[in-house]
């Protein structure tokens, strides 16, 4: 766009000042940005969360009032109640325990059950229960953690029901 | 079988990297003979690595559960069509999937320049050849979908093992959406490889003229066609399968697909700036590097596990492999940019506001702008870890309040910029083509507005759409009246003619009424109605203008899964008019639960029902209902940027005989300058 200085065969020796069509361009460009700008700027301080997983939620203690926080963990066994209006759970990650209160609308997600990897949004109460608004539990995952030993992928009951038999035989 | 794979691999992996090195050092020496070498090398690679899939495909049909992958992903009882569709469901299979699509493209552009092109293709088959190795790498090293179950015993010894059964998959992809929607993806950031491939080679080569643009824009607008039909295609199963009543939630991955969607579709417009007036090929190299980036980006965004997301929580160390692939690929294309910068100036000055190529620098700086803040807010969580040590995220509102915006603002530029003239449009021409538009915009918001609409942007955007409709319908007027006037054709005729004698511009309109349609669907969404109830039997809900009644709730059992049904009478304005039966299912082998969705479809609204549970007394049924207004119109919309790229896509038989001609009288030209010098 415009006469590019570098050129050699630049015929236009006075034309280094901006035309008006490219002062027009620019304000154009400019307005723009600052517009999307603008609208990036007050849309994030109105949806931002903070990301903790449950033992940095813990690590958190009173810092945790009053703010937006999605936590992540796990979903312990034997903890979950369902009713219409409220389902509440524990929330679990290497030892520490989170209790939740779930007080959103939206149906629970298919994938939401005791076991599962959930992110749980929503605000710490001061009597120490956590309040979600929404919960967003691990997907029909196509790519899951890598199977093996001390993988996250639990072994298959046959295969560990074999290794504790001993046996000593190989299996077909 | 897997054997047979594993082998089938390393020799594609020794034939890519044969085919790297002999292009580049057969163009650097001027040997065309190595140059051939390594493009049948290239062939190779795509005959080795369909051989690869076939044995997967195998050992998948044939259940071997030996294979870790076929035993993670499969089960004995998964239909046939389901157990060769989870060649894709996972991680090692998918990747596959991957360099088999890199390497057959790679062959197809071989097989479509092998006269034609000859001082860019070394390098394009060069840089293919070695995004290939890329991905065999992968294949071979980190993610090998043939690698086998052992398992140790109490004495030491280790040995392989087979499970009896499969863990089968997950019957939420049990969706014939589902099971295409990963290889249309990926077709769609595959495919972006190709322009990037021939981008690449024009910069090496110094060839910067529009010859690289025209070649690959068939090469540009198959990848773009599957990638946004891949993204629709993964909204509409989000809709009828997960039950949560939306389609589209701003989701990480979600994102990471829309991102080269978006820059894809600024490249397809910029281009045209460049070809008609040489402008922008500066910024169009950089657009192409963008997209295939972002193609990339968007593969590493899912796999990695670095941002939360409910399509990807699995932390993997691939992750590392694709950033550097990225950094290698980016800093290698930049350093190429920089040589070639001098070369790259414009060949003429923009003119006019009112032009056509001010209208596409701003299409440009809208869908970027766009693209930079889906961007933003998908990464921020990592950046705000690394330099404030707290993940934040941000959510739907912060998406929804910077694209809106800007969706509405690319609304007028579509009804505004075809009708602009390149250069500078006069007052009279402006005046001409958007006096009607524009009333009818006014009036279409009027008209809302007195229907009851109170929402700004709802009134804004149907007021656009009306406006972009007016400008389309005129443009397809015009042309066929004066194609009626000089041949004398019925309208239909004319109307027919025209659009198949101008398949870019007539197509482009037609793909522009998709986009305004699926705005349509879009701002539905500002007016849905959401309720829950607990219904015993006999009782009603009321939603909006429907009333719902629980009739009778049906229960089933069978080795698949156990199911409730509510069978749901459903009255619109008191009169009866459906029965719909949302049913909860659970799945026995993999303790799944599902909900399947029942829709109520028109083209005013679909009533959605869900069957979310049984009250603790089991005496009600808990119901959701959604009133989703326009909804159609995005599936609709969708439908119709595909006619309208396949009309684009159609082959130009006057195009190519002229192009033909063209190539035979400069190849006669140059052989008779080769004499004479």
């Amino acid at each position: 766009m415009g006469c590019v200085v570098r050129n050699p065969a630049c015929l236009c020796p006075k034309e280094h000042s901006l035309r008006p069509v490219q002062i027009k361009i620019s304000l154009g460009i400019a307005v723009v940005v600052g517009a999307i700008l603008w609208l990036a700027i007050s849309g994030f301080d109105e949806s931002k969360a903070y990301f903790k997983t449950v033992p940095e939620l813990g690590e958190m203690g009173h810092d945790a009032l009053g703010k937006r926080i999605k936590v992540a963990g796990n979903v312990k066994q034997g903890t979950l109640q369902r009713d219409p209006t409220l389902t509440t759970f524990v929330i679990e990650l290497e030892g520490v325990t989170q209790a939740i209160h779930y007080t959103g609308r939206a149906a629970l997600p298919d994938t939401f059950k005791e076991g599962a990897q959930v992110v749980v949004d929503g605000r710490l109460r001061p009597d120490g229960i956590f309040e979600a608004k929404e919960i967003q539990a691990k997907c029909a995952s196509k790519y899951e953690a890598e199977y093996g030993p001390g993988g996250n992928a639990a072994m298959p009951e046959a295969m560990r029901e074999a290794i504790e038999r001993g046996a000593t035989e190989k299996p077909h | 079988m897997n054997d047979i794979g594993n082998f089938s691999l390393i020799l594609c992996f020794v034939f890519a990297t044969y085919a790297v090195v002999t292009t580049v050092w057969g163009a650097r020496t001027g040997r065309d003979t190595m140059v051939r070498s390594g493009e049948h090398a290239a062939l190779a690679v795509a005959v080795g690595m369909t051989l690869v899939l076939v044995c997967l495909d195998v050992l998948l049909i044939r259940s071997d559960f030996h294979i870790e992958y076929v035993s993670s992903y499969s089960n004995r009882d998964l239909p046939l069509f389901f157990k060769f569709a989870s060649l894709w469901a996972g991680q090692a299979g998918s990747l596959l999937l991957w360099s088999w699509l890199v390497s057959i493209f790679n062959a197809i552009v071989i097989l479509q320049n092998r006269r034609r092109n000859r001082e860019l293709m070394p390098y394009v088959v060069a840089i293919l050849s070695a995004t290939s190795l890329f991905f065999i790498t992968l294949n071979l090293f980190v993610s090998n979908p043939f690698s086998e179950l052992t398992a140790q015993f109490q004495d030491g010894t280790v040995a392989p093992w087979a499970p009896q059964d499969g863990k089968g998959l997950n019957p939420l992809l049990q969706h014939p959406a589902m099971v295409i929607h990963p290889p249309i993806l990926f077709i769609g950031y595959v495919g972006f490889v190709v322009p990037f491939a021939f981008a690449m080679a024009a910069l090496i080569t110094g060839q910067l003229g529009n010859k690289w643009i025209g070649l690959t824009r068939r090469w540009t607008i198959v990848p773009w066609f599957f990638l946004g039909t891949g993204i629709l295609l993964g909204g509409n199963w989000a809709y009828q399968e997960l039950g949560w009543g939306g389609y589209w939630a701003w989701d990480p991955v979600e994102n990471a697909s829309l991102m080269p969607w978006l820059c894809g579709t600024a490249f397809l417009h910029s281009v045209m700036i460049q070809e008609k007036k040489g402008m922008l090929r500066l910024w169009n190299m950089i657009l192409i590097i963008l997209t295939f980036s972002l193609s990339i980006f968007g593969t590493f965004l899912t796999r990695s596990g670095v941002v939360s997301s409910v399509h990807a929580f699995a932390q993997s160390s691939i992750g590392g492999w694709f950033l550097g692939f990225l950094i290698v690929m980016v800093v290698g294309a930049v350093f190429l940019l920089i040589l070639r910068l001098p070369e790259l100036k414009a060949h003429n000055e923009m003119e006019s506001m009112a032009s056509r190529e001010a209208g596409f620098l701003f299409n440009n700086l809208l869908l970027l702008g766009a693209c930079f803040a889906v961007f933003w807010g998908t990464i921020f969580p990592i950046v705000s870890e690394a330099v404030q040590g707290v993940k934040i995220t941000v959510g739907a509102p912060f998406f929804n309040k910077i694209n809106v915006p800007l969706g509405m603002a690319l609304l007028l530029l579509t009804g505004i910029g075809p009708v602009l003239a390149w250069r500078k449009t006069s007052g009279e021409s402006l005046k001409r083509n958007f006096m009607i538009p524009l009333v009818i915009g006014v009036g279409t918001a009027a008209a809302v507005a007195a229907l009851g609409t109170r929402h700004p942007y709802a009134i804004l955007s149907f007021a656009l759409c009306g406006f972009v409709t007016a400008t389309i319908v005129a443009e397809f007027w015009r042309g066929a009246r004066a194609r009626q006037r000089n041949t004398g054709e019925s309208f239909p005729v004319a109307l027919w003619r025209l659009t198949l004698k101008n398949k870019r511009r007539y197509g482009g309109y037609i793909i522009h009424f998709g986009i305004v349609v699926l705005f349509i669907g879009l701002t539905g969404k500002a007016f849905t109605e959401e309720g829950q109830f607990e219904l015993g039997i006999g009782e009603r809900a009321q939603i909006g203008k429907f009333e719902l009644r629980l009739d009778r709730i049906l229960e089933a059992d069978n080795p698949n899964y156990s199911s409730g049904r509510l069978l749901l009478t459903v009255f619109k304005y008191g009169k009866e008019v459906a029965v719909l039966a949302p049913e909860r299912r659970f799945y026995k082998a993999s303790q799944q639960p599902t909900t399947e969705v029942s829709v109520r479809s028109t083209i005013t609204e679909d009533l959605y029902t869900v069957f979310a549970a049984m009250t603790p007394d089991g005496t009600q049924a808990v119901l959701q209902v959604w009133v989703n207004p326009l909804v159609n119109f995005v599936w609709g919309g969708g439908f119709t940027v595909c006619l309208g790229t396949i009309i684009i896509m159609l082959p130009d038989r006057a195009l190519r005989r002229r192009r033909e001609r063209m190539i035979g009288e400069t190849v006669g030209a140059g052989r008779e300058a080769d004499a004479r010098a």
